[in-house]
This record gives structure tokens, C-alpha cells and sequence, in this order.
């Protein structure tokens, strides 16, 4: 059954209020599960707050995480987006050595993958590249020869593609806080 | 409207009082004075001074498991606050309700490093069910009527108040809210009625069926509707440590304990079942010995109201969350309308069998003309029985041997640390249980290692009076790991070996009534001397330093790998 390794994205809507990102963080590493990437910030209505997590485990370890993550007080809603269809997104930074030799070839590759050039001075380019996991990852790999300075992402975001958040709650349904 | 000022302490009692709380532990502090002074100041509440603050939650504890309510203590900043962490994590363990107040330094100097200041909402964060700073006067009646509620339902469990002395002195009206309103909180209570159904018709089919009866059904006092419920499906009850007493050991076709140290019966039955039927137990690995192992060919139901416990240990073929009475209740009602026959005959090879394994005993040891623990503990439950008392236990042999000598007909008379297992339990708890039942006598069942883990709290006794009768099975040892040491460490009594004072002197030393028993005949006139005294008491039982607790499942192994005497391995 299970796959262990595979990434998963858990989308927490949670009460925006003082220490929940703690309780979150600490379930994770108090019950020995891993983040991979975190992301957070208001929702529409800011007395909430979407909390994206990827993490890794098989299907039991997912399973477990969620009804953790359902026990917290300050949990609302929890939902495995990879269960279902879902947009993801994430952002990358990069600041690459470029130099006359190589800039045509650079520009090139920066053209393709439809990067966007934020910042230049003599030696480095500040580069962004957007778009799923995947895209940000190939694109650091394709200027990797060039000499990478700096690389920042921003950690998954991403959301159901119907908007429907119910619709990918595939857990057991009385395993899952239901509005 | 209430337009009347109050002060933060003042509206903190305001607020137990509307909980129903009259009894509270607790030790004072610097940031908990303005608390003190307006418990001074009234006489509604009263409150036990104890020598510890770990002994404040533990009786809080004893508290709360006997009388079923939420357990209320009071510490304060710091040291106080984190003195309490053992209880907490005790607590959390094995869903106990509770509610913590801990001062806390000024508001603003919080995060300064100022005198007695501990991050105490970090530091328990991993410990209890929830907790709360509380910054402003104005949320503290609702903090207050929110951390009941959480403590009380669902999983029960602790939950901590940390409030700043500010807050204590701040004024405000006060209004008690009525209703709580947690978006993120919503235990689910009523099981599914599909999953109620497919569970009942796995029961009628199934040829070989166990109920596990866990500490579930002692917090959602569900007894009554488990007996019922096994009888009319005639199926065998096996319980947990924290099931102790769910289901009466007076009837035939109850197992006994299962686990590491349970019966061989209950073991052999639980393994060899092709139904288990699992109420309020989260499957420790105290239960289930090596988990790939474990009841392999098994159907399992598991009926809990915390979604977590299931299929966390032990995968569920029919998983039901809910209260557990509401759930058998529901069973109980589909069973009388579906007018189902049970067919008592599909069983009966499977109740011969069982018949077999009751057969299949430890073997009594007898190594030398000191006393045997087992024999004491016998002779106390059998004079003791029919006062049915309070037990508590602290953790190690003498735990074990009192779960499996003692005899519990009904819930919420043992009280021991099951989870977390904690040493040092039993004697804070046993007080709290004194509170909670004012009548009659509380046997704390103790090991002269634990006893000495909060011994200080003799005082408290004394001072209050509590009947805490403290059996003392002196082994010298610390028994439990010294029996590992024995078995699996080559007889190398690492660190095992461990002096105690002059029980009986230090008893009297505090005011209490210390008495020394080394001979069988003098077993029971001890206990008579210690039931007529008005007041706490130590009996130092001094027993043979290798007796071992049998049946034993070696950690790692299969349950049905059970154990009975030295000679197997």
C-alpha cells in the first residue's frame, strides 16, 4: 500500500492567534515527522490563518498527521491536497555568477523557462523563476553550471483545482472536522 | 448588567466556582500572592497545601479519576510551574481532566529573563491537551469556561492557565460566559450508525470474539452499558491497566488484565481471536507485545472519541469515533430491534478453549523465609475487599502484583499511572482521593523506590488528616528494572539496589503511624491498627528481594509468548 517518500501537501486552515505555528511545528517534531516546506499567512479573513506544509510518509503517517493536526484546539479545517487535483506553486530567487562569455547562453535559458531578471550588476544576476515544484527545481539545476551565489524558495503553496476544499477530503469523513 | 469590579484573582474563583470546583491543590509564590489573598478572603473554595508541586497535580489527578470531575490545581511562575510538568504528561497520558493555573511573571517583563519567569505555555505545550496565556483581565472568564470544556470532553485531558500577576490585579466586571465557542474544537460524539451496524453483524458471525475494555470506558462511564452489552452477545471482556474494573471481575467471563504482565487466559484469548472488539484503549505497546504480531487474523473494532487512537497502533477494520456510551448505547438499541438470536453454540469451542488457558497460572515462587509481596498483597485484598477502598498503586512490581492480585468489581477504584508511568504517583494521587471520598480508607500500594519519590507528602496527610494507608513492598531493589536486569542484563543490578530510611521512624516523625512487618501472622493486624488510625500511615511490608512478576511477555515479543515462572526462557 503505502508510498513511502512521497511528498505530500497538507493545507491547515488555522486560528490566527499567538503560538499556533509552535504547536504545529512542535507536533511535527515531537511525533518525528518531517517538514519539508512551511508556508503561512492570512486568509482572506485574517482572524484565520492557511498554514501549506509538505511533508513525506506513507498513507498510515499522512493519515496520523492530519487527525494530529485536527486534535490541535486552534485547528479549523485540515485538508491532503495530494489526494486530489491541485494547483501548487512556489517561488524561487536565485543570484547567478554571469559573465561575457556566457550571457547569451544564459539569457537563453532564462528566456525559456520564463524567468524574470529582478536585479543585475557586474557579476550577478538576481533571477525569479515561479511556478510548481518541479519547474523551480529544473531551472536551478539548468544554471547550476554558471555558479549559484544564493538560491531561496518560498515553500509550496497551492490549492484545490475546483475550489471546492471539501471535495478532497478523502480521509474517512468522520476522521475530519467537518465546518 | 453587571457593572461591579472585580480583580483578575477575584473573577478566576468566580469562574472555579461556576465550574462546580470547591477543592483545589496547590503551593503559593511570589506571582500567585494577589490569588492567595483573595483565597484568603473567602471561604467557598477550599484549598490543600502540599509539599511539592508535583504532588498538587497528582492529587489533582487522584482527584479527578475518583470523583470524575476536572481536577483543579494552583502553582505558581517558574520553579511551581515547572515542577508540574510530570503531572501534566501524567494526565495527558491517561485523559485525565484538569485544569492547571500557573502564574506568571508581569505581562510586560515577559520574554526579559525576569526572576521566576519560565516559558510555561512552551514548556507544556507537548503535555497537555491546551494551554493559554492569559494578557488580558477581560478574557479570562472565558479562557476559563473554554479550558473546562476542553479538559472535560473529548479525549479528556489537562489543560493549563498561565496568568500574569497583572492580570491577577487588573479589574474587570464579571460576566461567566454560557456557551464556548471553538471553531476548531467539535469531538465528535455520536458514532456512525452504518459502522454501528456492520459492527454488530461482525459480532454475530464471529466464532471467536474479544472485547478489550480500555480506559475509555472508565472516562465516559460507560460500564454498565459494556457489562450489558457483553452479556446479551455472550463475549468474553478482557481489560487494560486502565480498564481495571470496567467490566466485573466477579463474572465468569471476565479475562482479567491483558499485556505484559496480564493473564495467560486474556493474552491467549486476545491472540487467538477472530474478532476484537476494542472500547476506549489505544493499543500501547504494553498491550499488543510485538505489533506485527499481534492478533493477526483479527477483525478489529475500535470504538474511541479520539480519531488519533485509531488505526495508530493497531489497523481498525471498522472504526467507530464517538462517546463510547453513546455508542453502545446505539448498539444496545439496534441489537433489541433487530431481535437478532445469538447463537451461543457458534461459541462454545471457542469458550472451551478459553476454559483451557484459565487453567495456565504463574507458578508461585518460593525463595526464602522473607515474606512474599504476593502473599501480603493477597492478604490486604482479602481483608480489605470488603470495604472496597480506593487503591492506588506507584509504578513498578508492586503495580503489577496489585493489578493482578486485587479484584475490581467497578470502575474508579484503581488509580495508577498507566501511560507515562510515572514513580512517585500513587501516594499525591491517593491524597487526591481522599479529597474527592471523604469516607472510608484510600490503600496506596507502594514500592520502597517510588514511596521515596514524594515521601514529603506525609505532612500533608498529617496536617489534613488523610486515611492514606501506604503498603510498602520493600524489596530493597528497585524491583521492576532489577527483574529486567535479572533476566536480560545478565544479573547486573545496575544502580538497582536502593536504601530506604527507617520507615517507621520517619513516619512517626511526621505525625504518623509507622509500623514494621516482616512475619505473615503480622499482615493483618497491621492493617487493623492502620484502618482504626485517624491518619495517614506507612507500613513497611520488608519482602524477599527476588520475587518476580509473573506472567511476564518479554518487551518485543509476541503476546501469547507468555511467561509463568523463572524456569521457562
Amino acid at each position: 500500500m503505502g508510498n513511502l517518500g512521497v511528498n505530500h501537501t497538507i493545507s491547515v486552515l488555522v486560528s490566527n492567534e499567538v503560538g499556533v505555528l509552535s504547536r504545529i511545528v512542535d507536533l511535527f517534531s515531537g511525533r518525528g515527522y518531517n517538514i519539508e516546506s512551511l508556508t503561512v499567512a492570512p486568509a482572506l479573513d485574517s482572524i484565520y490563518s492557511r498554514v501549506t506544509i509538505v511533508t513525506q510518509g506513507d498513507d498510515d503517517v499522512i493519515e496520523q498527521i492530519c487527525k494530529q493536526l485536527n486534535r490541535l484546539i486552534p485547528v479549523i479545517k485540515v485538508a491532503n491536497l495530494s489526494i486530489g487535483d491541485a494547483i501548487e506553486y512556489e517561488i524561487g530567487l536565485l543570484k547567478i555568477f554571469v559573465n561575457d562569455e556566457n550571457r547569451a547562453e544564459f539569457m537563453n535559458i532564462v528566456a525559456q523557462a520564463q524567468a524574470s531578471i529582478m536585479d543585475v550588476n557586474e557579476k550577478l544576476y538576481t533571477v525569479k523563476i515561479d511556478g510548481d515544484e518541479k519547474k523551480v527545481q529544473t531551472f536551478a539545476e539548468l544554471v547550476r553550471p554558471f555558479g549559484i551565489k544564493e538560491f531561496v524558495r518560498s515553500g509550496k503553496v497551492a490549492i484545490t483545482k475546483s475550489g471546492q476544499f471539501s471535495t478532497f477530503k478523502k480521509l474517512k469523513d468522520e476522521f475530519v472536522k467537518v465546518e | 448588567m453587571n457593572k461591579q469590579m472585580f480583580s483578575g484573582a477575584q473573577i478566576l474563583l468566580k469562574s472555579l466556582l461556576k465550574e462546580g470546583v470547591e477543592e483545589i491543590f496547590g503551593y503559593p509564590g511570589g506571582v500567585v500572592l494577589p490569588l492567595y489573598d483573595a483565597l484568603y478572603m473567602q471561604n467557598d473554595i477550599k484549598h490543600y497545601l502540599v509539599r511539592h508541586e508535583q504532588a498538587a497535580v497528582h492529587a489533582a489527578e487522584g482527584y479527578a479519576r475518583v470523583s470524575g470531575k476536572a481536577g483543579v490545581a494552583i502553582v505558581t511562575s517558574g520553579p511551581g510551574a515547572c515542577n508540574t510538568i510530570t503531572g501534566l504528561a501524567n494526565a495527558y497520558y491517561d485523559g485525565t481532566p484538569m485544569v492547571l493555573i500557573t502564574g506568571q511573571v508581569n505581562s510586560k517583563l515577559i520574554g526579559g529573563d525576569a526572576f521566576q519567569e519560565a516559558d510555561i505555555v512552551g514548556i507544556t505545550r507537548s503535555c497537555c491537551k491546551h494551554n493559554y496565556l492569559v494578557k488580558d483581565v477581560k478574557d479570562l472568564a472565558r479562557v476559563v469556561k473554554e479550558a473546562f470544556y476542553i479538559a472535560t470532553t473529548g479525549k479528556k485531558g489537562p489543560v493549563v492557565i498561565d496568568i500574569p500577576v497583572d492580570v491577577f490585579n487588573a479589574k474587570y466586571t464579571f460576566n461567566y460566559p454560557k456557551n464556548v465557542e471553538l471553531v476548531g474544537y467539535n469531538p465528535n460524539y455520536k458514532g456512525h450508525p452504518l459502522q454501528i451496524q456492520r459492527a454488530l453483524k461482525t459480532l454475530f458471525e464471529a466464532k471467536r470474539p474479544v472485547i478489550i475494555s480500555g480506559g475509555g470506558v472508565v472516562a465516559s462511564n460507560s460500564s454498565k452499558e459494556l457489562t450489558e452489552l457483553a452479556t446479551k452477545l455472550h463475549i468474553p471482556v478482557v481489560h487494560t491497566l486502565m480498564g481495571t474494573g470496567t467490566y466485573p471481575d466477579s463474572l465468569e467471563t471476565s479475562l482479567g488484565m491483558m499485556g505484559m504482565h496480564g493473564n495467560y487466559c486474556a493474552n491467549l484469548t486476545v491472540s487467538n481471536a477472530d474478532v476484537i472488539f476494542a472500547i476506549g484503549t489505544r493499543f500501547s505497546d504494553r498491550i499488543t507485545g510485538c505489533l506485527k504480531r499481534f492478533a493477526r487474523d483479527a477483525q478489529v473494532i475500535h470504538i474511541d472519541i479520539d480519531p488519533c487512537s485509531i488505526s495508530k497502533n493497531v489497523k481498525a477494520t471498522i472504526p467507530i469515533v464517538g462517546d463510547i456510551k453513546n455508542v453502545l448505547n446505539a448498539m444496545l438499541f439496534e441489537l433489541m430491534k433487530s431481535h437478532h438470536k445469538i447463537n451461543v453454540e457458534l461459541k462454545d469451542k471457542w469458550f472451551k478453549d478459553i476454559e483451557e488457558w484459565k487453567k495456565k497460572v504463574a507458578i508461585p515462587q518460593k525463595m526464602s523465609d522473607k515474606l512474599s509481596a504476593i502473599t501480603v498483597l493477597e492478604k490486604i485484598y482479602e481483608f480489605t475487599k470488603d470495604d472496597e477502598p480506593i487503591v492506588s498503586t506507584e509504578v513498578g512490581q508492586h503495580q503489577m502484583w496489585t493489578a493482578q492480585n486485587f479484584k475490581f468489581n467497578k470502575p474508579r477504584k484503581l488509580i495508577t499511572s498507566g501511560g507515562l508511568g510515572t514513580m512517585g504517583f500513587g501516594f499525591p494521587a491517593a491524597m487526591g482521593a481522599a479529597v474527592a471520598k471523604k469516607d472510608g480508607y484510600i490503600l496506596n500500594i507502594a514500592g520502597d523506590g517510588s514511596i521515596q519519590m514524594n515521601i514529603q507528602e506525609l505532612m500533608t496527610c498529617v496536617d489534613y488528616k488523610f486515611k492514606v494507608i501506604n503498603c510498602i513492598i520493600n524489596n530493597g531493589y528497585l524491583g521492576m528494572v532489577r527483574q529486567w536486569q535479572e533476566k536480560i542484563y545478565n544479573e547486573h543490578y545496575s544502580q538497582t539496589k536502593i536504601s530506604s530510611p527507617d520507615f517507621v521512624k520517619l513516619a512517626e516523625s511526621y505525625g504518623a503511624l509507622g509500623i514494621r512487618v516482616e512475619k505473615e501472622e503480622e499482615i493483618i493486624p497491621a492493617l487493623k491498627k492502620a484502618i482504626d488510625f485517624k491518619g495517614p500511615c506507612l507500613i513497611d511490608f520488608v519482602c524477599e528481594n527476588f520475587e518476580m512478576v509473573y506472567p511476564w511477555v518479554l518487551a518485543g515479543q509476541p503476546i501469547d509468548k507468555v511467561l509463568l515462572s523463572r524456569k521457562e526462557c
